[in-house]
């Protein structure tokens, strides 16, 4: 019964990242940036004002030797659901430029109605989404190695991880072609999925029991970035050690209290 | 060489001194105009703002100017709905500075958004749901508002009023105001509100999310009300001011006591809802999410618990006590402090709300966001005040802002 309920339920895909495994290579950004044309600055060395729709944080439990420990935490956009449907960037936009899919639970961002109000990006406790400081501009010859599946953004807009939605619709387009009426678990990955060497990332229909998501999210290891603020997110993190699940959220000094990013 | 536009019965400076005056102002003017035509024409990257502060000095610069701006619609409605006859001396200047803040609001926004070519999608693709959408709805309506409020005043020039048709459009206006007045309280009851409840609403940012009033956070109320308890301040400031540098007595006292008085009160009830806000969000809804209440203010080099004693008690209680008091408001240099103080206490309040709600870390791996403007962000934030002593020396110069002034000084 419950199954079958589970089943009926609309497609909601999320991704559990595996933090012990995570070595914190960056090959992730590198593919996010390469899938969905981010610009980048000659200087990228102010990491405030570059884009990186897929960021890897360092964190530690600040213990001294030989107790040290690093955990690294790559963050794309959490695709929070957020309370009654609006994520918290969501029900800000005053244009409807951004926009919750009800058939994916994937945060969309229409780039051609946002006037760069930055609303959102004020909304956004988890830092997931970028404003364009500058015009994209490529090195000569690069501009014909960009994703054709994917619109380069304009100047004065605010940008984010899509889950690289463009994957999706052509996963579905392929399955209709074949006659099907939906994807099969794998048919649709994200670019940072597939390039993770560490295979910490898995990236599925957390509604869906075939799908591995749907299980590891249960995992007495698994939780949420700020769970307690009611965002609903759909990145669900794992770790064995105790110090990287207290990482995920704020603490009060009763509970333990949470480690600095160094 | 001008006279004859002046007003009849009242003394101006020379036309060289004017213009000379006019002219230094309007040097800073073109500097602000520079700084905006490079933040258009090259992007916001112009500014020092970032991922991580995306609202930053500009929107400051907007909520307070809305905030202080307060004074129109709220001594429109004590003048006109209430029926305060004796502020009608101060009203025309009430609706000019009011005018003055809400052109520079919109001007500031058009320079604030990344794409300003597309500012008309948050009237076309219109999300309900945004506090944005409701405030960039109001905020216009209410500008075209005091831009009604402002024409008559305009056509009393005193070779405009010898048009019949503009005298007679003019005191036909005047006639109606009451309705315009009206309409502008009630615009400005939600986009002050909308303007409060843009940081309310921000549930991921436990600095200023507050819980909700039926669909409304309850900084929805708080900004308004604090709009209608500050506002008048400002405007007895920029009054104040006129007056020492005109050196004339331009309002009578009853009006300003009248006026300060009514401040004193609104500021008093104000502050005490929210020393109780803060207390409830400080010992209920922060720990919800894991803050106490020094995590917002502790561990950076600029926001010390100072900020919100700051604006609570030095810039809350301390105008409030004494502008009710009979003696305070007669004592010219505590009355002058406490304007000054009100006008701080707004501004400090409305700085929080936006720039403390950036630098705050809310994953518990991050640390303060820091930010200094740029001089384009500078620049352009003085612009407005360039522009609107501009428009005050005109208005002052040639329209009869200030009904008493030869009475006052005869
Ligand atoms: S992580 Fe940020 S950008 Fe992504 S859905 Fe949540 S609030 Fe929106
Ligand atoms: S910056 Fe764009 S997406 Fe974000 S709130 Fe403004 S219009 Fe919407």
């Amino acid at each position: 019964m419950k199954k079958a309920q589970e089943q009926n339920k609309p497609k909601k895909y999320g991704m559990v990242i595996d933090l012990d495994k995570c070595t914190g290579c960056g090959a992730c950004m590198v593919a996010c940036m390469a899938e969905n044309n981010v610009p980048f600055k000659k200087d990228e060395s102010n990491k405030k004002d570059s884009i990186t729709w897929m960021r890897v944080y360092k964190l530690t439990n600040d213990e001294k030797y030989p107790d040290a420990d690093i955990c690294y935490l790559p963050r794309p956009c959490q695709h929070c659901e957020g309370q009654h449907g609006h994520s918290p960037c969501v029900s800000v936009c005053p244009a409807t430029a951004t926009d919750y899919s009800e058939e994916t639970g994937i945060v969309s961002q229409i780039y051609t109605r946002c006037f760069g109000c930055r609303y959102c990006m004020a909304a956004c406790p988890y830092h997931a989404r970028y404003f364009n400081w500058w015009d994209p501009v490529w090195p000569e010859g690069m501009e014909k190695m960009l994703n054709p599946d994917v619109s380069p953004r304009m100047r004065g807009i605010v940008e984010k991880c899509s889950f690289c939605f463009h994957r999706y619709q052509s996963a579905m387009d392929k399955a209709h072609y074949e006659g099907r009426r939906d994807i099969e678990e794998g048919e649709y990955q994200t670019a940072c999925t597939q390039a993770c060497p560490a295979g910490a990332i898995t990236f599925g229909d957390l509604n869906n029991p075939a799908h591995k998501v749907h299980e590891l999210k249960k995992h007495p290891d698994a939780f949420r970035l700020l769970e307690r603020l009611g965002t609903n997110p759909k990145i669900y993190y794992m770790s064995n050690r105790e110090w990287v699940r207290k990482a995920g959220d704020n603490h009060l000094m009763a509970e333990k209290p949470a480690k600095k990013q160094h | 060489m001008d006279s004859a536009l002046i007003p009849e019965g009242v003394k101006r400076c020379s036309t060289g001194k004017f213009a000379l005056f006019i002219g230094i102002v309007g040097a800073v003017l073109l500097w602000g105009v520079y700084a905006m035509l490079l933040c258009w024409l090259k992007g916001l990257n112009q500014t020092n703002m970032n991922d991580y502060y995306g609202f930053a000095l500009w929107i400051w610069a907007d909520l307070a100017v809305i905030a202080l701006g307060g004074g129109a619609f709220f001594t429109g409605f004590l003048r006109y709905i209430v029926g305060k006859d004796e502020l009608k001396n101060i009203i025309n200047y009430a609706v000019l500075i009011g005018f003055i803040c809400y052109s520079s609001a919109l001007l500031i926004l058009a320079i604030d958004i990344g794409q300003p070519l597309r500012g008309w999608f948050i009237f076309w693709h219109a999300n309900v749901h945004s506090m944005l959408t409701e405030v960039a709805f109001c905020l216009s309506c209410y500008f075209a508002v005091l831009s009604i409020e402002y024409l008559p005043l305009i056509l009393e020039n005193r070779q405009l009023n010898k048009v019949p048709f503009f005298h007679h459009l003019a005191h036909n206006m005047h006639e109606v105001m009451a309705v315009f007045a009206a309409t502008g309280a009630f615009l400005s009851f939600f986009h002050q509100g909308s303007l409060g409840g843009v940081a309310g609403v921000l549930f991921g940012r436990p600095f200023s999310f507050r819980e909700g009033v039926f669909v409304w956070p309850w900084t929805f109320f708080l900004f308004t009300w604090s709009a209608a308890a500050y506002g008048p301040c400002f405007t007895l400031s920029l009054t104040k001011l006129i007056e020492a540098i005109t050196g004339k007595q331009l309002v009578g006292e009853k009006c300003v006591n009248l006026l300060a008085k009514i401040s004193g009160w609104m500021i008093l009830t104000y502050i005490i809802a929210k020393i109780a806000d803060t207390w409830y969000w400080a010992s209920v809804l922060a720990p919800a999410q894991g803050f106490t209440l020094m995590d917002f203010y502790s561990n950076n080099p600029v926001y010390g618990i100072w900020i919100l004693v700051l604006e609570i008690v030095i810039g809350g209680i301390i105008p409030a006590l004494i502008l009710i008091t009979e003696r305070g408001r007669k004592n010219p240099m505590l009355f002058i402090l406490a304007i000054i103080l009100g006008v701080i206490g707004v501004s400090i309040n409305r700085w929080v709300m936006v720039l403390q709600v950036m630098a705050v870390p809310v994953m518990p791996f991050d640390t303060w966001a820091m930010y200094f403007p740029s001089w384009q962000e500078i620049a352009t934030t003085i612009l407005p005040v360039a522009y609107g002593v501009i428009l005050i020396a005109i208005s002052y110069r040639y329209l009869p802002v200030f009904p008493q002034e030869r009475e006052l000084n005869d």
